[in-house]
């Protein structure tokens, strides 16, 4: 037996040696364009910082602390616009938050299977149309009905009473941080919901059905079931949600009233780091101190927004694993 | 040998007729790691030319994992090493500076599950062609035809070789599966329990199929299935817990193994 | 005789009945709160979707298509902003899409969970996310100052650089849910990896991979901070991808602000036609999953 195998090893023929089959070519290219996603990012920070030198060099620390923005004087400081962005994206954050609560809520429990996917598949859909249209929506519709309504009823409720009247303090135009506010709840409102719906769907059915079982209503088996099994899930979306309202331009850009100056009231005119840019940039000299100022600016809304998303991939792909881990 | 009933003739005819036969793949003492299990223990076992070599035991006992180093798959899995000698065609294929894809052109393998590729029934006997021959369109065709003649598949698709392949029946895909694979023009086909998600009448054309090939094919198959490895095989392999227990003709096997751990597992007291 | 018997039973669990009563309140209340909050939403993105047909529909005329931007009261149409919307959108998805699907693919079938994929896919998810103004501000410091003007390239470039990490995600999932039994097959027949990956795993996932492509088009064609920047608008006819260029969302950006009937409806209506066409590739997208998976 053994001869005959040595005799079939060495009658055989070709060689099968090793010969070029461009798989190492193919590595390296796919290998090569993963990193120039890396590449990527590094420029845009790299840029972003570069570009913002001349601002921090000039103003140095101050710059982070000054709520000063004046191009007269060629003064500026970067408090009064991350003050906008924070406040006008927690304000979203404080109307989108438990509407998408409310409607995964209702999607995942209380609606009937078919309306359900009719109603969750137009939210998911809205959360693409493009945020050029939330802007124009809220300038048309919402700002007039601020201005004519909202505002002097809130002024006529609250206008006397001791704290709440620098809340609602202002000239009536419409615009200002909340404003902002609302339109950024409307627009983040579809993808916070998709993301709860989501996590609330893919806990186990048995969790679900065995706290039924145990003669639980249904806002109890969210409650003290769905909720805590998918908090990491739940607090990831808002997370993102507030990555977005606090990179978005276009929407707030035409309804936060442009004014660089930190105002205390609900209807003040304010500016986000990204609706100064948008305003501002085109009077923006190349090699200006102001353009400086409005890189830096962004390197620093770079910072806080990749802090943010860092947060919400942490705890998104947490909860993925514990349901990966449990389904 | 005492154990044995009356000589049978034909029994003894047929394992001599096997170890007269030259032997396609040998494999020497091997040994198999996944990163630290030791999952194959000192193999030694010769797969004789133009004959079907099956291989049966219980579960995990080592049998694909063999089937996969005569391929030289396990390098698609970094912690996967083995040792030892496994000669094909004059050169030890454990070692290195092979061309894995001329290996595997004259090594194929056909799976558990039945594989079609995401395109049509002739392009799915074209792919394996293209990658190793440049032949011309009428060539090409002829290629196809023949393959799917010879799994008895010709007649049933002739019609829609443009479809997707994908729309096929289970046993017509695992067919397909060893057309693609003969049409390559391999020395040695390697079968991965190739029925187990078939239903028994496309296994039995499968098992017929087998016949036909092994008359120009070296076949090893992995079987779960006792009953098929007694109908298929010239020779059966028995794995226990990463070893060769026994290796011997078919015949002998299952009338008269010699070892207790293969009679118990031949009449189902385990496994 | 039958008050006597419910007496009795309440008697003896006076505690739960009250609980119980206030277990279903609480469940009511929550009920018609989520209930409110459903149709809040509902109705206030109707109110949105209902505004953009209101004002949107009466200027979707001919004109529109056929007409280059113009002068308040000339007469004009968004012809040039559509077509400059689609060159742009086009060249960067002709950029974006390769490089997604390599990235991809480097992800998914050699990266795995090595520290550079880990991290690849990390920046990816990060560019994904990043505020798109910035993506404006970083390509016009690239590619607008050096040479001195706007350019269509230049916001092709920032459109690619949105669109990518979107091919690059669903290509890697995608990829993910092709079965290995079908890479070691194209492997036991003797192909190098890449032709596996590229013929077969990539064929196998085309649907999925298609669907990214279509999704990055959608989320590409609405984009308007990135253009202000780069290729800037233009209100007149040009196919010079060398020169500023026009697009639909800035031209809708320059209208809606300005104080003229006629611009105002213009924008409205292309907000009316930017909208309608991301959400039927969208939908095109969404049916497809569903019923698309063979």
């Amino acid at each position: 037996m053994d001869g005959s195998a040595e005799q079939s090893a060495v009658a055989a023929a070709p060689q099968i040696t090793r010969r070029w089959d461009g798989d190492s070519l193919f590595r390296t290219l796919v290998v090569l364009t993963g990193i120039s996603v890396l590449v990527v990012l590094g420029a845009i920070i790299t840029i972003m910082v570069t570009g913002g030198w001349k601002a921090f060099s000039t103003f140095g620390p101050s710059f982070f602390v000054t709520a000063v923005w004046n191009p007269v004087t060629q003064h500026f400081g970067a408090v009064a616009p991350v003050f906008g962005t924070l406040a006008s994206s927690f304000l979203g954050l404080l109307i989108a938050v438990p509407l998408a609560f409310g409607t995964a809520f209702w999607l995942t429990a209380l609606a009937p299977p078919a309306v359900s996917s009719v109603i969750g598949m137009a939210v998911q859909l809205l959360a693409a149309v493009p945020s050029i249209i939330f802007g124009m929506w809220g300038f048309f519709v919402l700002v007039p009905v601020m201005a004519h309504y909202v505002q002097p009823t809130a002024r006529h409720m609250f206008g006397h009473v001791p704290v709440l009247s620098a809340l609602v303090s202002g000239a009536p135009f419409g615009t200002g941080l909340l404003t902002a506010g609302l339109v950024l709840g409307v627009m983040v409102v579809p993808s916070i919901t998709a993301v709860m719906r989501d996590v609330f769907v893919s806990m186990p059915a048995v969790l679900r059905e065995s706290a039924y079982g145990l003669g639980a209503t249904r806002w109890e088996v969210m409650r003290r079931v769905v909720l805590p099994w998918s908090r990491q899930g739940v607090v990831g979306g808002i997370v993102l949600g507030m990555g977005r309202a606090m990179g978005e331009t276009m929407a707030v850009t035409f309804v936060i009233g442009d004014s660089n100056h930190i105002g205390w009231s609900l209807f003040a005119p304010a500016n986000t780091i990204a609706s100064l840019i948008a305003l501002e940039f085109p009077e923006s000299p190349a090699g200006s101190l102001k353009l400086s100022s409005l890189m830096a600016l962004g390197a620093i809304l770079m910072a806080i927004s990749f802090v943010t998303l860092w947060c919400s991939r942490v705890l998104l792909s947490r909860g993925e694993v514990k349901a990966g881990k449990r389904s | 040998m005492q154990g044995k009933p009356l000589a049978d003739a034909e029994t003894d005819a047929a394992a001599a007729a096997l170890s007269d036969r030259p032997i396609a793949i040998q494999v020497n003492n091997l040994d198999f790691y996944y990163g630290k299990t030791h999952a194959l223990h000192g193999i030694t076992l010769g797969f004789p030319e133009r004959s079907v070599t099956g291989m049966i035991g219980p579960s995990g006992c080592g049998k694909s994992t063999l089937l996969r180093v005569l391929n030289r798959m396990y390098d698609l899995y970094p912690g996967q090493r083995a040792t030892g000698e496994v000669l094909f065609a004059g050169q030890n294929i454990l070692g290195n500076g092979l061309d894995m894809n001329a290996l595997r052109s004259r090594v194929g393998m056909v799976f558990q599950k039945p594989t079609p590729f995401p395109m049509s029934i002739y392009d799915n006997i074209a792919f394996g062609i293209r990658l190793h021959e440049r032949v011309s369109r009428s060539e090409m065709d002829g290629r196809v035809e023949d393959a799917l003649r010879r799994v008895a598949l010709w007649t049933e698709v002739k019609d829609r070789l443009q479809a997707s392949a994908t729309a096929l029946s289970g046993g017509q895909q695992q067919r397909l599966c060893i057309a693609r694979t003969i049409a390559v023009r391999p020395e040695v086909i390697l079968l991965d329990e190739p029925t187990s998600a078939l239903d028994p009448v496309s296994t039995a054309r499968i098992e017929e199929l087998l016949d036909e090939l092994k008359t120009e094919f070296t076949i090893a198959i992995v079987t779960h299935n006792m009953q098929q490895a007694a109908r298929c095989a010239d020779q059966v392999a028995f794995f226990y817990l990463g070893e060769l227990v026994e290796v011997d003709s078919t015949a002998r096997m299952f009338t008269a193994p010699r070892e207790s751990r293969t009679q118990d597992y031949i009449t189902g007291r385990f496994g | 005789m039958k008050a006597h018997v419910v007496s009795q039973s309440g008697a003896r669990l006076p505690r739960s009945d009250f609980q119980a009563m206030r277990r279903r309140l609480t469940d009511k209340l929550a009920t018609c709160m989520s209930w409110l909050a459903m149709l809040i939403v509902v109705s206030v993105l109707g109110s949105i979707l209902w505004t953009l047909l209101k004002n949107g529909l009466p200027g979707l005329t001919l004109t529109l298509f056929t007409h280059s931007m113009g002068a308040p009261g000339a007469g004009g149409g968004l012809a040039n902003a559509i077509v400059g919307s689609l060159l742009q959108t086009g060249l960067s998805i002709l950029l974006g899409a390769p490089a997604g699907l390599l990235t991809g693919i480097f992800l998914a079938e050699y990266g795995a969970e090595s520290k550079l994929a880990r991290s690849v896919r990390f920046v990816s998810d990060m560019l994904l996310s990043a505020p798109s103004i910035l993506i404006g501000l970083f390509i016009y410091m690239l590619l607008v100052e050096p040479f001195g003007h706007f350019s269509g390239f230049a916001g092709a470039a920032a459109l690619a650089v949105m669109a990518m990490p979107i091919i690059v995600r669903t290509t890697e999932d995608m990829l993910r849910l092709v079965p290995v039994s079908m890479r070691e097959a194209g492997i036991a027949l003797g192909a190098p990896r890449w032709r596996v990956i590229l013929f077969i795993c990539v064929r196998a996932a085309r649907g999925g991979i298609m669907t990214g492509v279509l999704l990055a088009i959608a989320r590409v064609t609405g984009e308007t901070a990135p253009l202000l920047f780069t290729s800037l608008g233009n209100s007149e006819w040009s196919l010079d991808m060398r020169r500023p260029m026009a697009s639909l969302p800035v031209a809708i950006y320059q209208y809606a602000g300005s104080a003229y009937q006629d611009w105002m409806q213009q924008a409205w209506t292309g907000a009316l036609v930017v909208t309608l066409g991301v959400l039927i590739i969208n939908i095109v997208v969404r049916v497809g999953i569903r019923g698309g998976r063979t």
